[in-house]
């Protein structure tokens, strides 16, 4: 009667528990397919007028980016 | 290293829904979702009223990314949050997660049973082959692998809406600030990618800005 009073008390307890509510994500969880990178593509400056990098070279497709955003700049546009 | 992030400032937006426009033709966005939408903010005070536009942010710790239970999400090298489609089972768990409500879902079928999400992709398409016809279908156009920015940001009339590496728009947004002397609130940025370093900090009131007599 003892045992079947302390199994009762420990699974009371273990009921007062309370489990993390704030989800993190795990990098690798991801289970579609994998994705292309922009900067392996053509160029294509020509049939879709978009910038001109190194196919490949992220470091060249990052600074063709940066160009068109400094569009976006209007101090250095009309004031240089 | 380039971070994608948007910027919207306040004080420039018009409410013109260009924005809006140009992701909806752009990405020939179904009837019923919009992943951009322009929202009023401080709605009904006089003098506080501003006008913002919204999509998804790709929160540096995105939260629709920890509760999806099919693990569809993924992100960039540059920092975009993008999804599979043919994983997703639109259970919508990412919308109540967000909290800037990007997460949409197109009606799929009779009693409002829900499809597949659809968010913003800060034009940089999804898990298929880049600037393909399944891409186009699934996702929307590819910009970024045309070396292009989101077509929101680039057909914004005041450049209100700015869109690119964290950086660089960051910097074009205190040349403003500092120019203009006010409103150097960014909204959603401190939910989006994190708590300020300075929180409070503001502009010098009477520095004397170049270029300028």
């Amino acid at each position: 009667m003892r045992k079947v009073f302390l199994l009762i008390a420990v699974l009371g307890l273990v009921a007062c528990g309370e489990s993390e509510q704030v989800t993190v994500y795990e990098q690798g969880k991801y289970k579609g397919k994998k994705d292309g990178l922009p900067w392996d593509n053509d160029p294509a400056v020509t049939e879709l007028r978009g910038s001109k990098w190194t196919k490949g070279s992220r470091e060249s497709w990052e600074e063709s980016i940066k160009t068109r955003q400094l569009a976006q700049h209007e101090h250095k546009r009309i004031y240089q | 290293m380039a971070r994608m992030k948007f910027l919207c400032d306040a004080e420039r937006c018009i409410e013109c829904n260009g924005c809006v426009t140009a992701c909806k033709n752009e990405n020939e966005v179904p009837w019923g979702v919009n992943r951009r939408r322009v929202v009023t903010i401080n709605d009904g005070v006089v003098g506080a009223e501003k006008s913002i536009s919204v999509a998804c942010m790709h929160c540096s710790d995105a939260p629709c990314m920890a509760v999806c239970p099919v693990d569809c999400f993924y992100k960039t090298d540059d920092g975009v949050v993008l999804h599979d489609k043919d994983l997703c089972i639109g259970c919508g768990y990412c919308f109540y997660a967000c909290p800037f409500g990007a997460p949409q879902f197109p009606q799929a079928g009779a009693f409002g049973l829900r499809g597949k999400m659809d968010k913003c992709t800060f034009c940089a398409g999804g898990p298929e082959a880049d600037r393909s016809d399944a891409e186009f279908q699934k996702y929307g156009r590819n910009r970024l692998a045309e070396g292009k920015l989101p077509a929101c940001a680039e057909m914004c009339s005041t450049k209100a809406l700015l869109g690119g590496d964290g950086d660089v728009i960051a910097d074009i947004y205190r040349e403003r600030v500092l120019r203009r002397g006010k409103g150097s609130e960014v909204w959603g940025w401190g939910t989006a990618y994190g708590p300020a370093t300075r929180p409070g900090a503001q502009p010098p009131a009477q520095q004397k800005q170049p270029g300028r007599s």
